[in-house]
């Protein structure tokens, strides 16, 4: 294997790994605001319980997060050392703002979060878990500017031996050094695919956090413990999970039609599109079958037209138009993407079956059959929004190859040119192994704490004691 | 002052925050094995319970910023020390992760193993922050496109090891002084004792450390020779060490401290009068090496950079203090600790 493909398998294993928990801590830290604000207006020890409970997983979910997060930005310059001098003017300004802005905030809170009960009063407890959430939206917002400029560069120019290259040139080593300059910082901020991807990638995450509640607090109404506890962290749960699965909704659509007019190739892919023109069809599920250049499956007529122009008489470019050098793979590309949708407008038929339980009052009731069905369902259903975030991911950046900076510079390009094979090697064996035992021990211990359940306190006077003062009499 | 000498400084100042504040996380797992009974252990981890991974963030945003201001020295010295810094990620997770998971199951063989992580992790990334800091003095070799040309077994030469001894013993040091405010009764008088014996300890690196640098590293204190006024730096150092067994010996704990963070903050200063303007010094080829002017970014870059911290840097620090000033104190092991 050569340096080039472990490279690439050692940082989507990292990432992927690593973003199994931020999007937990972000779509947790909203539910968590949420439970502390109830508590603040109700005063009813049973929403303390509960942030207290959920607190608790988010510690162990945050810590995974910080031990996995810091891998990647030591690799950027590890492995992409290319790449790193080439983007680094504005690669690493959002990555510096990332740690300023958002990392430093986390952390600082956290600490009030989760060691806090005792110390500060419930409002100080309660800003400290909406700076711990905003801090972690910050986060979100500043890796997601830094990526989505990748894909849609914007606010710079490419700069060859100092001087700014002509339009449509591309990153060439026998050129001399050459690096992308930044020319407005609002202009890479709000780059084309910015604002779109920042959202979709936002309620994707609520939606993991709002899936963990749920699923948990099906799994004890199932087995009818803490009752009382899970009947209300549920409606919590899908609370967040209705308005954020038909969230999910609009914003991949409003992102998929800004992948098709910033990235045909990626669009293409996607959708598995080979011809160019009118009532481009939008593919339910199916197979790229390339040697015949065409897409089997199912699909509905003029339907991607549709949604990426509005009309079925829009003209979409397929991979006819685009050289087979600047392809994606097609169909790891058009499955990652179908696999996500499809889960989406599961995670739609969830929330929506739930909701109505709840408004006809069966949410809590496991002796109804519909009720039963439901939460025998909403237990596996966590894995969902988790599956569904990674293929995201994976479509996203599969779709962009072999762009690593869309346009300038190509992801073989970018590799550090004084590591070797057997380094890479070297390091994602022993990223492998200390990553399985991590996934082992995180289930092992987010089971333990489901199993030992929540701590109770019924009565207001059990309350630690700056809250008892303001607690209900 | 230009922007590249303010980015130099600030980079600097990152990562001396990361020293003095990691530092003594670090510090506290290299003295982990040196407690035995669960209590005293847990006091340990609880006393940098509430802060660490706050403390870890400078590292995270030191190295963003030396991305963002300095992108080919970041380049060129995360892909160069590749396997040294592939070991410090390991050590840092078993470090992070070790911490969050002690304390959730009560078995002996678990918490014994993931002290070992802990300790291990803790002493480890010492180690390597000194060997890497060792190497950028001593200067390491570079092509003509700043490329690292040697190997891995090249940056394991004796001054750099001897650095990372030196940082191992400076952060246990630092950690003892940390413990030794966040500590009472016998626990404390325990941590007093260590305290001596690890300030000697350093003062032994350190002077080895500091001949070691005039014989064979002299271009290090070049600008101590040109600016005289300069040596202030070395003896306020000198005084900062000497004041560690005063302040304990008076049982000014947090005296104490301050002195150590001092200490550190001096040794990081002496390192940035000695490297500049390089940031990696190319040997045997110096006109390879990168320096804070031939390894930036551009000035529009390091403007930008300059107004986000203007804006963050304020926020971050009143805030970092509150943390620390609500979790003043001695360590209390409750229902909530690790």
């Amino acid at each position: 294997m050569n340096v080039e493909i472990l490279s690439r398998v050692q940082f989507a294993f990292t990432a992927a790994f690593h973003y199994l928990f931020p999007p937990l801590s972000i779509g947790l830290g909203m539910v968590l605001v949420m439970m502390e604000a109830t508590w603040l207006r109700t005063r009813d020890p049973v929403y303390h319980n509960m942030a207290r409970f959920w607190t608790k997983v988010f510690g162990l979910i945050f810590g995974l997060g910080v031990a996995t997060g810091i891998v990647l930005e030591f690799e950027f310059g590890t492995n992409w050392a290319t790449y790193s001098r080439f983007v680094g003017d504005i690669f690493g300004s959002a990555l510096a703002a990332e740690g300023i802005f958002a990392f430093f905030l986390e952390s600082g809170f956290l600490a009030i979060l989760l060691f806090g009960w005792d110390k500060v009063g419930p409002r100080m407890h309660f800003f400290a878990t909406c700076m711990v959430a905003l801090g972690a939206h910050f986060s979100a917002v500043w890796i997601i500017v830094a990526n989505s400029w990748q894909q849609t560069p914007a606010g710079s120019h490419l700069e060859i031996n100092g001087v700014a290259a002509a339009a449509g040139q591309a990153f060439d080593p026998a050129a001399g050094s050459a690096r992308m300059v930044i020319d407005d910082f609002w202009g890479v901020v709000f780059c084309p695919s910015s604002m779109d991807r920042l959202s979709h990638t936002l309620v994707g995450a609520w939606l993991a956090g709002a899936f963990l509640v749920i699923s948990v607090a099906a799994y004890y109404l199932l087995k009818r413990r803490h009752t009382a506890f899970a009947a209300s962290s549920i409606k919590f749960g899908l609370a967040l999970a209705v308005a954020a699965s038909l969230l999910a909704l609009v914003t991949g659509h409003h992102s998929a039609a800004g992948v098709a007019e910033n990235q045909p190739s990626k669009l293409a892919a996607m959708e598995g599109l080979w011809k160019s023109g009118p009532d481009a069809p939008l593919h339910v599920f199916g197979w790229v079958d390339s040697e015949n250049r065409r897409t089997v499956g199912p699909a509905i007529p003029g339907g991607l037209s549709l949604l990426v122009g509005g009309s079925a008489s829009h003209e979409v470019r397929g991979l006819d138009s685009i050289p087979e050098d600047l392809r994606p793979p097609i169909q790891a590309t058009f499955q990652f993407f179908h696999l996500m949708v499809a889960i989406g407008m599961a995670l739609i038929g969830m929330s929506m079956w739930g909701a109505w339980l709840w408004w006809r009052g069966k949410l809590d009731s496991p002796d109804t059959a519909s009720t039963r069905w439901f939460l025998r369902l909403a237990v596996p259903a966590v894995l969902l929004p988790q599956i569904a975030n990674q293929a995201g991911w994976f479509t996203a950046e599969i779709g962009r190859q072999p762009w690593i900076v869309w346009g300038y510079l190509k992801t073989s390009e970018g590799l550090s040119a004084v590591v070797r094979a057997e380094q890479v090697l070297t390091s994602l064996i022993g990223f492998g192994a200390i990553y399985l035992l991590l996934f082992a021990l995180f289930l092992f211990l987010l089971n333990r704490k489901i199993q030992h359940g929540p701590e109770t306190i019924e009565e207001s006077h059990d309350l630690p004691e700056n809250w008892r003062k303001q607690a209900r009499a | 002052m230009d922007y590249n000498l303010l980015w130099y400084i600030l980079v600097g100042v990152l990562f001396t925050g990361y020293a003095i504040l990691d530092g003594f996380d670090l510090g506290v797992g290299a003295l982990l094995p040196w407690v035995k009974d669960d209590h005293d252990r847990r006091v340990f981890y609880n006393a940098i319970g509430p802060v660490w991974d706050g403390n870890e963030v400078w590292l995270v945003t030191g190295g963003g910023a030396l991305f963002a201001a300095f992108p080919v020295v970041y380049a060129t010295v995360f892909s160069g020390f590749y396997l040294a810094f592939v070991l410090l990620l390991f050590a840092l997770i078993f470090r992070a992760v070790a911490i969050e998971f002690r304390s959730k199951e009560p078995w002996i063989w678990w918490r014994r193993g993931w002290d070992v992580g802990f300790s291990a992790g803790s002493t480890t990334a010492a180690l390597l922050i000194g060997v890497a800091m060792g190497n950028v003095v001593w200067g390491i070799p570079l092509d003509a496109r700043g490329e690292f040309a040697g190997t891995f077994l090249g940056l394991l030469h004796p001054y750099a090891l001897l650095m990372g001894v030196m940082t191992v013993a400076l952060f246990m040091m630092h950690g003892a002084i940390y413990l030794h405010m966040k500590t009472e009764g016998a626990l404390q008088n325990r941590i007093r004792g260590w305290i001596n014996p690890l300030i000697i300890a350093f003062i032994i690196c350190f002077a080895l450390v500091s001949m070691a640098t005039l014989l064979y590293v002299p271009r290090m204190v070049a600008i101590l020779r040109a600016q005289p006024a300069l040596f202030g730096v070395v003896v306020l150092l000198v005084l900062a060490v000497a004041n560690l067994p005063r302040e304990i010996h008076r049982n000014r704990d947090t005296a104490a401290f301050v002195s150590s963070c001092a200490t550190m903050g001096l040794l990081m200063a002496l390192f940035g009068l000695g490297m500049f303007p390089h940031m990696v010094y190319s040997d045997p080829e110096p006109a390879h090496s990168l320096t804070a002017y031939n390894a930036s970014s551009t000035r529009k870059t390091l403007e930008i950079m300059t107004l986000i911290a203007a804006i963050g840097v304020p926020i971050v620090l009143a805030y970092t203090a509150s943390v620390y000033y609500i979790f003043r104190g001695k360590v209390k092991v409750g229902k909530d600790s690790y």
